[in-house]
């Protein structure tokens, strides 16, 4: 059991929502984050000052899946908010213990 | 002979109908998604600056001066810089004000005007396609529309039509040119299949409660003295927009068994929209007619007929100040009465008058073929010459970014619903 998670830009959640619905992805947790990588930000003007905003306003995605599932939803994730800037995001995957469904008590990858 | 009365009631009411604009900024910016409610604010807002120029420069004298040619559709330039306007002397159309005040508060109407007709474009054209359309719709349509309806020796003022207050130069001219202008721009990415929740309804509010204010000084200051007319107009105008809320809230009911307050306020704005026109000609017993029918007919247009033609009318233009105003325009053919305001030759159809009645209607036929294609030549013309549309990117990141570079709420999470 893996959990996914994905920092991606705000912009591709509603194309990744719809790319994990029709396949058949149901699960996740998602909040907005601010953070900086290699992207440098942008520029901003406040009534003739310029302002560098170096906070990017990013989404964070959280999935657990089986682990026999991990490639093929990492490679959706890239395939759908890739756009080849700087800026894109990453994947971290990470180890889960368990799973815990709370209203069934079922524990496990049925549990997912 | 001036009156200071008159004059004072009149400078208010100018600031106030002004004020309507910033108001209906913050109207249309809760209705958009966050990250385009600076775009939205911006295409309101600009209007202040750019309309009051062009009205300066010779939009005033297009639509108030001597008629140009006696054809009706234009004045000529005899007023261009304001020339021989006065702050101290009457001018050609009220006897009780200044003829600079007159021109001022006929500019806060050229204002309000093209900041209507962009909710229809909004969260999708370049702000740059956008300042030229605006500038050019102004030009083309609004000047000469005010002419014909306002003007000594306007073409429909010669047919014996009435409009209070605006309800073919304003309402009908920017719901309608709203229509055709978003036909020609397209819809917004993904129109049809998602949603795009408001995204502040209090804003909202705060931006309709301005408008409600600021619409008794529009409908009211345009008996353009401080007079019985004045109180004929406010009055109906109180009476017509509650009359469209409790409307509205009943279709609510009756369809969701819920009200919302984005309909109640929606249904007081379009009770606004449909009085503007017979403000000053109708009994007050009609002014309720008029409002609780508005909100059926708006209702219908704004959920039925748009969803059928799927035309992406973004917030509405044509569906509230389009279908409102012509609503507004045939209602006031059917009520005017001569009694309550000289200015109509002959009394409504209700009263058994059938003259006035086929005038507002043939007055309504005028407006709307007029702006329909004046309007289609414009943007025709300006996506032949350039991009009218932001490029995907910049409209999935949002128009504040993309056409900005400012963001409403930088210093608050939140994702679009």
């Amino acid at each position: 059991m893996k959990q996914i998670e994905a920092i991606i830009r705000p912009e591709k959640l509603e194309p990744l929502k719809e790319a994990f619905h029709a396949a058949n992805v149901n699960g996740m947790n998602v909040r907005q984050v601010l953070g900086c990588g290699n992207q440098h930000g942008w520029v901003a003007h406040n009534r003739g000052t310029t302002v560098m905003i170096n906070m990017m306003s990013k989404i964070e995605i959280k999935i657990v899946v089986a682990d026999n599932q991990v490639e093929k939803i990492c490679a959706l994730i890239i395939d759908v908010v890739r756009t080849g800037e700087m800026g894109d995001g990453k994947i971290f995957i990470k180890p889960v213990d368990d799973c815990i469904r709370i209203r069934t008590g079922e524990r496990g990858d049925i549990a997912l | 002979m001036l009156n200071s009365g008159d004059m004072a009631f009149m400078m208010i009411c100018a600031m106030l109908v002004f004020f309507m604009t910033p108001g209906l900024a913050l109207f249309y910016g809760g209705m958009v998604r966050r990250k385009n409610v600076i775009n939205t604010l911006m295409s309101v807002v600009f209007c202040c600056g750019l309309a009051t120029i062009l009205w300066f420069l010779f939009g005033f004298s297009v639509a108030f001066a001597p008629d140009a040619g006696g054809l009706g559709f234009i004045g000529d330039f005899s007023h261009a810089f304001f020339n021989g306007i006065s702050a101290t002397e009457a001018g050609d159309y009220a006897e009780g004000i200044p003829g600079a005040l007159f021109a001022i508060f006929q500019l806060m109407f050229c204002i309000i005007t093209p900041a209507i007709l962009v909710g229809a474009l909004s969260g999708r054209m370049r702000f740059k396609a956008m300042f030229i359309f605006v500038a050019a719709w102004l030009t083309l349509v609004y000047f000469p529309l005010a002419h014909m309806v306002w003007g000594e020796g306007g073409l429909i003022l010669n047919l014996g039509a009435v409009d209070f207050a605006g309800g073919n130069v304003i309402h009908i001219s920017s719901g309608v040119s709203g229509l055709v202008a978003c036909l020609f721009l397209g819809s917004r990415k993904g129109y049809g299949i998602r949603s795009y929740h408001p995204h502040n309804i209090p804003l909202f509010l705060i931006g309709g409660a301005i408008l409600w204010v600021g619409w008794f000084a529009f409908n009211g200051g345009s008996a353009l003295a401080a007079d019985g007319l004045a109180v004929q107009a406010i009055v109906n105008s109180m009476l017509s927009s509650a009359a469209a809320m409790m409307s509205w809230m009943a279709i609510e009911s009756l369809l969701y068994k819920k009200t919302t307050l984005m309909g109640a306020v929606t249904g007081a704005i379009i009770g606004l929209v449909a009085i503007t026109p017979g403000a000053g000609f109708v009994p007050f017993w009609s002014a309720p007619v008029i409002g609780i029918l508005v909100s059926p007919i708006c209702f219908f247009f704004m959920t039925k007929v748009k969803l059928h033609f799927g035309y992406d009318d973004a917030l509405d233009a044509f569906g509230c100040h389009g279908i409102g105003g012509i609503w507004g325009g045939i209602a006031t053919g059917l009520f005017a009465q001569t009694s309550i305001n000289p200015v109509a030759q002959w009394n409504g159809l209700f009263f058994g008058d059938t003259k006035l009645f086929t005038a507002q209607l043939l007055a309504i036929i005028i407006t709307i073929v007029y702006a329909v294609v004046v309007t289609s030549v414009i943007m025709f013309v300006l996506k032949k010459v350039m991009a009218i549309r932001v490029d995907t990117e910049s409209e999935d990141v949002g128009l504040d970014i993309g056409e900005h570079s400012e963001q409403a709420y930088a210093a608050f999470s939140g994702i679009d619903q």
